[in-house]
């Protein structure tokens, strides 16, 4: 039954599955670090998926169309930074909220661009390189976007562990009263973090909607914002275990896509419903340790407000 | 510059007003999106708020609004109680999916069997429905701690393509010369849940949801277990000490908001939408998360957020066939105002003072 | 012998008042090189305010500060710092999950890489006394060895104005020993130190000059040397505080202790939470045990495990000779068993809720305010009218909410709630933790009163003073472990000192002579 699948590109094309979400579980995974909640993943994936579509096909720059996917992204974000951080409103209902609202402006942004074709985004020229069998195809194959979602976990990754930055983003997400005790400007720092996280989903979103699908249609992400929120959960609020997290979950996808047009004997419904329950399952491992094994931050959730 | 300073006590006034609030600002900021799209906001907001009410049409269209209202003040009466005890089950949608499914195959099964009992059967099938799904996340969180949101979220995408097996398969009519859907129960009379006087869109799913909101009112105001679910939300760490059993707390808070969810789809499919089919619901368990906060999650708040809604919705359609307005923007229209409301609710906790920075 | 020493921070009519309580009024003092200053005052003399105006957290509504001669206005901390103040914090400032020098870099300007960081806080804590591991995570120091770590946050930074916020609070009394010698030291250096504290013979023992507060204002300087501890706590509170008075004891003709726990072992639920490892005592009818203790020693665990909200093997937790320990909090109470935890806002009650919901909190079933699960709203709001009544409870009546109230009127609600309920057996932790004298006076008093009507008491509590002052006997709560109870009758600092383990974590301390 597997015999159709090439491994080779069954990997390669799993690498192009995950960036979505990579992108938007990173940007979440920050949001996080610095005590913030925000469940508005989907909500600004589709944005971002909407905005990108527009810019890229109006300026017919795909390199444009990412940046006003992120623009877009940024700027629900921004709504939802002002909602929790100045008017301290529940960050669970304000997350919600963005999602139900992205989901509506992006059919209504959308109308009149169903079924036009993006501009392309080509593979990053690699030359000789691509040719090497196995290897070249699942290497060197692939559109810039691929290789920048690896490096900005790297950058992520170093700047949480190892810069000055990143010790304060991590102090404010563990305890915001000693953090305003030292003089950090809690809400500012998860401002920036917040609007981080949004220009994140919005560049996963356009990724979605311009190579990917590549095409507009409405609720196109289809629950890539909540399983960008598990990946979180997966990954202990560790950046490289996202990388390993979305090419699970690529993975999945992936198969099951390509089960689904290998004409496998397993009805279409259980192959579609599977990468959800897949994610149920590995909630549930992550989550069943005691304690604070999780690495949750401390303050994940609250609001911060200065007092006296 | 504004400073916010925390009320010694929450404001009473601003309780109440903020929902009005949100309204009329969300009426400003929709109508300068309807003027955006080349329509006159005016217009659009006369045919939303005014015209199924008080226009040509509003003898048929008043009717619409309970109908509408029906499933979304009983699915957000039930989410209210877990978001007042800090439970967030917002797969409301994936219960409401289930309930339908369970309480039609009941119905289905039987077919054409006359009996009286039927369909009480069916309603107890259709809130089973919505309980077994809601015990999933419930479960999880309970047992492993597993984060309920994703949980009962993610069981929305798979309920979703239980439906599409059902519609396409197990519960398709076999009289349908093929195409997708069930049977119509509104052509089985033992089944069906028929308007229950003429021209008011009074069916049971109505009749369910004015007895839910009487019932969690008297329950959050009079009964202790209402004093725990507050209790919970509030101050978690109090409730334990109090002698909540928060495990219980959360079985019962998602058991509840599943079982009126399932009710709402059950209702919903043997009535209006008259059969199983891909897209027989349309995302009442999403909209209901408004009305929910919408009305402030209190009962009576609820009730009148959700015929507020449903307007929204009657009068949505209405600009959409009458003024070619998208049927999006409404959708866009509905996640709005509950951004409004979020900003306005922090008049009831805090007082906004101006602080001038000039020259110190 | 100070008056020789140049001025070094100078605070001229500073005013600061938030809605409806003004914080401070009119203040000033002078700080010079070299001296350990004290700011004296109860809880909310605005001691608190008055500092962190001087780090940079808060701005004065009036008045002007000198630094060396020349205006200070700290816009935030970081300004404060790099002029030379640094503060040690009662509460607050450490991040548990984030290791030692990472909590010490976060306190610093321009902090050096963590790898040289980590020797010089190595080298700078040994200097000092304090030895300290750079690699440890926060969270599983304990609370002394967490003021080290703010301690020397400071020290790096080379201060020339030390504050300290109730530095003591949570320190053993040989740890207290230990940070004096520290503080002299540095005071020699030339460091000043502005000492905060309620504590009157410590004040005599450290420090050169006094500054007391009183109601946001300054009402008195002394040089404490030259005082007695009374004259400065009648100038602290402005009146004479009689101490608690005991009811005649009587015999209550019961052999059954009233409260009988046997091999307590619970593990904590808490994050770096103590697990308690077998502990046992019996309180009789009548009698106080005071349990001591530094925070942290699993004093919240006992609590909770007390209040049944961990549940523990039958056995462990006998109550007036029932078997509690499977019991959750409700059926301890009916059987007579009430307890008060230490935070009040958000344990003890809810801070949004009435103090008419708060009444039912814990009174529902000893003062039966439900009927088949139907509250009885209107004997709620008679219950806690009477507590309010009976306990001298400042507020504009019972529908206002817990947190409105000020911490001392909170605290005689929770404990009056608990003793109006003719409970047999009372568990209280920190029963007058930021809670001012008169109040705190008054809930004494409320307790002793209790236990002479014939319930068995246990109180928690981190002040000494409190527990030699109402309890009959003595334990200490050291790492999840209790000593066996002692009569407090003829016990000695020294004695206490040693039952309470000594100074912990501190056998390798180096400390210079």
């Amino acid at each position: 039954m597997f015999g159709a699948i090439n491994p080779a590109v069954l990997i390669a094309s799993l690498m192009v599955a995950s960036v979505p979400i990579m992108l938007a579980a990173l940007g979440e995974l920050v949001v996080e670090k610095s005590g913030v909640l925000n469940l508005g993943v989907e909500g600004m994936m589709i944005i971002g998926a909407i905005c990108g579509f527009i810019t890229a096909v109006t300026t017919g720059s795909p390199l444009l169309g990412f940046a006003g996917g992120a623009a877009g992204g940024a700027a629900l974000a921004l709504i939802f930074a002002v909602l929790t951080q100045s008017l301290l409103a529940n960050q669970v209902a304000t997350g919600l909220a963005l999602t139900l609202f992205g989901l509506g402006l992006s059919s209504l942004m959308g109308q009149g661009y169903n079924g036009i074709k993006p501009p392309l985004t080509a593979a990053v020229p690699f030359g000789p390189l691509r040719d090497i069998p196995g290897l070249g195809r699942i290497l060197f194959s692939h559109d810039w976007v691929v290789y920048f979602s690896i490096l900005i976990i790297a950058a992520t990754w170093y700047v949480l562990k190892y810069t000055r930055t990143g010790l304060i983003i991590r102090a404010v997400g563990e305890n915001h009263d000693a953090a305003h005790a030292l003089g950090y400007k809690v809400n500012r720092i998860r401002l920036a973090c917040i609007l981080f996280g949004g220009a994140m989903a919005g560049m996963g979103g356009a990724y979605i909607s311009l190579i990917r699908v590549p095409q507009w249609t409405d609720g196109i992400t289809a629950g890539a914002g909540w399983i960008a929120l598990a990946i979180v959960v997966f990954a202990s609020w560790k950046p490289w275990r996202v990388l390993i997290g979305a090419y699970l979950f690529g993975g999945i996808t992936v198969l099951q896509l390509n089960l689904q047009a290998a004409g496998s004997s397993i009805p279409v419904e259980y192959l579609s419903m599977s990468p959800y329950l897949i994610t149920i399952l590995v909630l549930v491992i992550m989550s069943s340790g005691k304690g604070r094994t999780l690495n949750a931050p401390a303050a994940l959730g609250q609001n911060f407000h200065a007092t006296r | 510059m504004f400073r916010l300073e925390k009320r010694p006590t929450p404001s009473r006034f601003w309780t109440g007003a903020t929902p009005v609030v949100a309204v009329i600002l969300t009426m400003l900021a929709g109508g300068l999106m309807f003027g955006v799209l080349g329509k006159n906001p005016f217009e659009v907001i006369r045919t939303i708020f005014w015209d199924p009410l008080f226009g040509e049409f509003a003898w048929y269209l008043r009717g619409q609004l309970l109908v509408k209202a029906g499933p979304l003040i009983l699915i957000a009466v039930g989410l209210s109680l877990g978001f007042r005890a800090g439970i967030w089950n917002i797969g409301a949608e994936g219960q409401y999916i289930m309930g339908a499914i369970f309480g039609a195959s009941v119905g289905l099964a039987v077919f054409p069997t006359e009996n009286r009992l039927i369909y009480p059967v069916m309603i107890a099938a259709g809130a089973f429905g919505g309980w077994v799904w809601a015990m999933i996340p419930a479960i999880l969180k309970t047992r492993f701690n597993t984060n309920e949101i994703l949980v009962s979220l993610m069981l929305v995408y798979v309920a979703q393509s239980i439906l599409a097996m059902a519609a396409l398969g197990f519960l398709r009519n076999p009289e349908g010369a093929g195409f997708p859907g069930s049977r119509n129960f509104n052509s089985y009379p033992a089944a069906s849940n028929p308007e229950l006087i003429a021209g008011t869109g009074m069916h049971w799913g109505v009749v369910a949801a004015f007895i839910t909101v009487i019932a969690a009112y008297v329950l959050l105001q009079k009964h202790l277990l209402g004093f725990q679910i507050k209790l919970s939300g509030q101050a978690p760490r109090a409730a334990r000490f109090h002698g909540v059993n928060p495990t219980a707390l959360v079985v019962l808070c998602m058991g509840i908001s599943g079982a009126l969810a399932g009710l709402a789809g059950l209702f919903e499919v043997t009535g209006p939408a008259g059969q199983i089919s891909i897209d027989f619901n349309t995302g009442y368990g999403f909209t209901a998360i408004i009305v929910a906060f919408l009305g402030r999650l209190n009962p009576l708040g609820i009730l009148l957020a959700g015929l507020l809604m449903a307007l929204t919705y009657i009068g949505g359609e209405m600009a959409s066939t009458n003024l070619g307005l998208p049927s999006a923007a409404i959708q866009a229209f509905q996640g709005m105002l509950l951004f409004f409301l979020l900003a306005v609710d922090v008049l009831s906790n805090y007082r906004v003072r101006m602080s001038m920075k000039g020259t110190a | 012998m100070t008056s020789a020493k140049p001025v070094l921070l100078s605070v001229e009519g500073i005013t600061k008042a938030y809605p409806g309580v003004v914080a401070n009024a009119d203040v000033s003092f002078q700080i010079h090189q070299g001296e350990v200053h004290a700011l004296l005052g109860e809880n909310g003399a605005g001691k608190s305010t008055l500092v962190k105006m001087i780090y940079g957290l808060v701005k004065p509504d009036q008045g002007r500060m000198t630094w060396r001669g020349a205006a200070y206005a700290p816009s935030e901390p970081r300004a404060a710092r790099a002029a030379g103040v640094a503060m040690v914090f009662q509460h607050f400032s450490l991040f548990e999950a984030l290791n030692v020098a990472e909590n010490v870099a976060l306190g610093m300007e321009n902090p050096p890489a963590l790898g040289a960081l980590a020797a010089k806080i190595t080298q700078v804590s040994e200097a000092y006394g304090l030895p300290l591991d750079p690699t440890r995570m926060v969270g599983d120091l304990s609370a002394g060895e967490r003021q080290r770590v703010e301690i020397i946050r400071c020290l790096l930074q080379d201060p020339k104005l030390l504050i300290m916020d109730e530095p003591t609070s949570v320190l053993t009394p040989q740890e207290v020993d230990i940070l004096f010698k520290t503080l002299r030291q540095l005071a020699a250096e030339g460091t000043a130190i502005l000492y905060i504290s309620h504590k009157l013979e410590e004040i005599r023992a450290l420090c050169d000059e006094a500054t007391i507060l009183r109601r946001g204002r300054v009402v008195g300087t002394c040089t404490p040397r030259e005082r007695t501890a009374r004259e400065m706590a009648e100038m602290m509170v402005g009146a004479v505080l009689t101490p608690p008075e005991r009811g005649a004891k009587k015999d209550w003709g019961d052999n059954h202790p009233a409260l009988e726990i046997t091999n307590l072992s619970v593990e904590s639920p808490i994050p770096f939470g103590t697990a308690l490892k077998a502990v046992s005592f019996t309180v009789q009818r009548g009698e106080v045990l005071g349990i001591a203790g530094v925070a942290g020693n699993g004093q919240d665990e006992l609590l909770l495990a007390l209040s049944g909200e961990i549940r523990t093997a039958e056995g462990m937790v006998k109550a007036t000779g029932v078997s509690v320990g499977p019991l959750g909090p409700n059926d301890r109470r009916r059987i007579g068993f009430v307890m008060a935890p230490e935070d009040r806002l958000g344990h003890a009650a809810a801070p949004d809720m009435s103090l008419v919901e708060n009444a039912f909190l814990t009174g529902a079933v000893r003062k039966g305010l439900t009927r088949h699960g139907f509250i009885d709203w209107a004997a709620t709001r008679d219950f806690a009218d009477r507590i309010i009544k009976a306990y001298d409870v400042r507020t504009p009546g019972s529908h206002v909410a817990a947190r409105a109230l000020s911490g001392g009127n909170l605290q005689k609600f929770v404990i009056g709630r608990e003793l109006s309920q003719s409970p047999d057996v009372i568990v209280i932790n920190q029963p007058t933790w930021g809670v001012d004298a008169a109040a705190a006076a008054a809930i004494r008093q409320a307790i002793l009163d209790r236990a002479t009507e014939g319930a068995a008491v246990v109180v928690i509590s981190q002040d000494l003073d409190e527990l030699l002052e109402i309890s009959d006997s003595f334990a200490v709560l050291n790492a999840g472990r209790l000593t066996a109870p002692r009569p407090v009758k003829g016990l000695t600092i020294d004695q206490i000192g040693l039952m309470m383990g000594g100074a912990h974590g501190m056998e390798t301390a180096h400390v210079p002579a």
